[in-house]
């Protein structure tokens, strides 16, 4: 491991930040260290940075202790949310700062800002005040200088917060293009999963100052290993007392699951249609219609259960009070601080189910 | 004032803007009250005064007072700044330092220059150097206090940024704090002078032999209340045009550190 915190503690008074806090991470890959905000993620990388020190535990870098190593002796290259560009210097001189503290000659400083300028697709904006900048720019900026002295790891603190969203897209899939054109360690941090999913390479997830799992984005979509992830990770929505629905039983101790939109199919049956598994499927009534673009999302009640799942523009229109059958395929069913899938017992037993 | 700025102000708003209104208007009450008062030693009309003003800048009176002053005002500020900014700085980085000075200075704070200048002429006799000492107390402060808080409002994120580069201490201070304290280091600076000119106006009325101060006090001696009133006048314009010279100085040159 490139990168390893190992049992790692701090708190800020009262307020648990990190509670035994432990992953590795390998080189050259790009994390996301995604939760809702007090879980902690940021304090994870303000220790890495050294801005900030672990109560308790551990921290390597290659290998290496840092506990008692300054920000300044760690090589590392850190972009703040509100980009912390200073003001009072041009974008050359930004760039160049950690240059000059290297005591590099004026002719190569010259050439590492000219490329890392060209790098982040800005390359005429040298002789202008960070002021003069949009914000997708400044944070452009931000990462040219946090990369010019070579860091070996680089962090990233909620790098598109504060950058509206239009550009935050196009942003993410261009930091993403840049950090594997570099090849730099990264770990950056967000409450976005949309975000931590279309960049990461793997998702490190906190909650209350834990490590809840670490996983590829795929795993963790798929896969999630604690209740929290199950519910925090895509739309998800709490059910009680799913042992009521059709097709499933209740194991364990707990009689609570979280359903995501795709994990059901709505349909409406016009013409006494004929569907393979109608013997499965719960009777509702829809509550709400919302046109999200692509697809209707619904919000229909079964039997006191609400639930929301996604409706095909092609499919016959619904309207609320409307009568729907509902399949629910699957679902994440919770007992304790574990979480499983529990798939619907007649597509169970189809071999016509596949995933 | 400065909401307009961003929008295209119409011709009236601009003329109300630059104060021409304001100044037309008292300097007519002014010509009014005098015209009813008719006692040119109670209030001396806008036309008498301009009238002294003339006479005393013909006889050279007015110049040399306003050398006088003018040259005081200028040693005592600048000495101040020397000592005021590079202790402001060195105060306001070091929180030790910070603890020990902020007691003595919130006491002195409340101590007027004037109240001073009993003991100032009795330590530095009644030539210039009491003078200069009165204007150097007077204008430290305002600068000293101003460089302290903008050191202290140094944003944490760009110190943390320098030192994520490479940048230690000595570094991070000398290109980040003292960058980032320079808009209140500016503002310091003007409010110091403003007391400066407040300060050398009351030393050279209660002691001395020229300067604008002591036109101003003198003229009560020759029963020539238009000559206070063109000290006083003359005063006002070099203390205005004094801070808009620095205004427009910031503005021009310090804009990227914060100065509007």
């Amino acid at each position: 491991m490139y990168i390893e915190l190992k049992n790692i503690n701090k708190t800020f008074g009262d307020f648990k930040a990190s509670d035994n806090v432990s992953f590795g991470i390998e080189k050259g890959r790009l994390i996301g260290l995604l939760g809702p905000s007090g879980s902690g993620k940021t304090t994870i990388l303000r220790m890495l940075a050294g801005l900030e020190k672990q109560d308790s535990g551990d921290i390597l870098i290659d290998g290496k202790n840092v506990n008692d190593l300054p920000p300044s002796e760690r090589g590392i290259g850190f972009v703040f949310q509100s980009y912390a560009l200073f003001p009072f210097m041009t974008v050359y001189d930004n760039i160049a700062y950690g240059l000059k503290v290297q005591k590099k000659d004026k002719a190569f400083i010259k050439a590492r800002v000219a490329e890392l300028l060209e790098l982040v697709g800005l390359p005429d904006v040298g002789k202008r005040y960070p002021s003069q900048l949009s914000g997708g720019q400044r944070q452009r900026i931000a990462l040219a200088r946090a990369l010019a002295p070579s860091p070996e790891l680089l962090l990233l603190d909620e790098p598109f917060a504060a950058i509206d969203a239009k550009v935050r897209k196009e942003l993410r899939t261009w930091l993403r293009e840049t950090i594997d054109k570099i090849g730099i360690t990264s770990i950056f941090v967000t409450h976005d999963q949309d975000e931590a999913i279309e960049v990461a390479d793997e998702i490190v997830i906190t909650n209350k100052g834990r490590v809840e799992q670490v996983g590829n984005p795929v795993e963790i979509y798929s896969e999630p290993k604690t209740p929290f992830v199950a519910q925090f990770i895509g739309q998800s929505a709490m059910i009680e007392d799913y042992g009521r629905l059709k097709g499933f039983e209740q194991s364990g101790e707990g009689n609570t699951a979280i359903i995501r939109p795709e994990f059901i199919e709505i349909n409406k049956f016009e013409d006494g249609g004929y569907h393979q598994f109608e013997s499965s499927m719960e009777d509702a009534v829809v509550e709400d219609v919302f046109f999200r673009g692509s697809a209707f999302e619904v919000r229909a009640d079964i039997n006191g259960i609400s639930i929301t799942g996604r409706y095909p523009l092609s499919s016959p229109r619904l309207k609320k009070g409307d009568k729907i059958k509902i399949l629910i395929k699957k679902l994440y069913t919770i007992s304790g601080n574990s979480t499983e899938i529990l798939v619907n017992k007649a597509l169970d037993d189809s071999e016509l189910y596949y995933i | 004032m400065e909401q307009n700025s961003g929008k295209k102000s119409s011709a009236g708003q601009k003329i109300l803007k630059c104060g021409v209104i304001s100044w037309i208007v008292i300097i007519a009450v002014w010509a009014l009250g005098a015209m009813s008062i008719k006692d040119e030693y109670f209030l001396p009309s806008p036309k008498q005064t301009l009238i002294s003003i003339k006479l005393l800048i013909e006889n050279g009176t007015l110049w040399a007072d306003i050398a006088a002053s003018a040259g005081r005002v200028i040693k005592g500020w600048l000495l101040a700044i020397v000592f005021a900014v590079p202790l402001g700085l060195m105060v306001g980085n070091f929180r030790v330092v910070r603890w020990l000075v902020e007691p003595i200075l919130s006491f002195f704070r409340f101590v007027p220059a004037i109240a001073l200048t009993t003991l100032f002429l009795m330590w530095f006799g009644v030539g210039e150097e009491s003078k200069v000492a009165l204007i150097f107390y007077a204008s430290f402060f305002p600068m000293f206090v101003n460089t302290i808080a903008g050191v202290a409002s140094t944003d944490k994120q760009l110190v943390e940024a320098a030192s994520c580069m490479g940048a230690k201490k000595a570094r991070v201070f000398f290109t980040v704090v003292v960058p980032s304290a320079v808009s209140n280091i500016y503002t310091g600076i003007r409010l110091g002078l403003s007391s400066a000119i407040i300060c050398v106006i009351a030393a050279e009325m209660l002691v001395g032999s020229d300067g604008l101060g002591y036109l101003i006090n003198s003229s009560k001696l020759y029963y020539k209340t238009s000559w206070a009133f063109a000290g006083i006048v003359t005063l006002a314009v070099i203390g205005f045009a004094a801070d808009r010279l620095l205004q427009f100085i910031g503005r021009k040159k310090l804009s990227h550190f914060g100065v509007k």
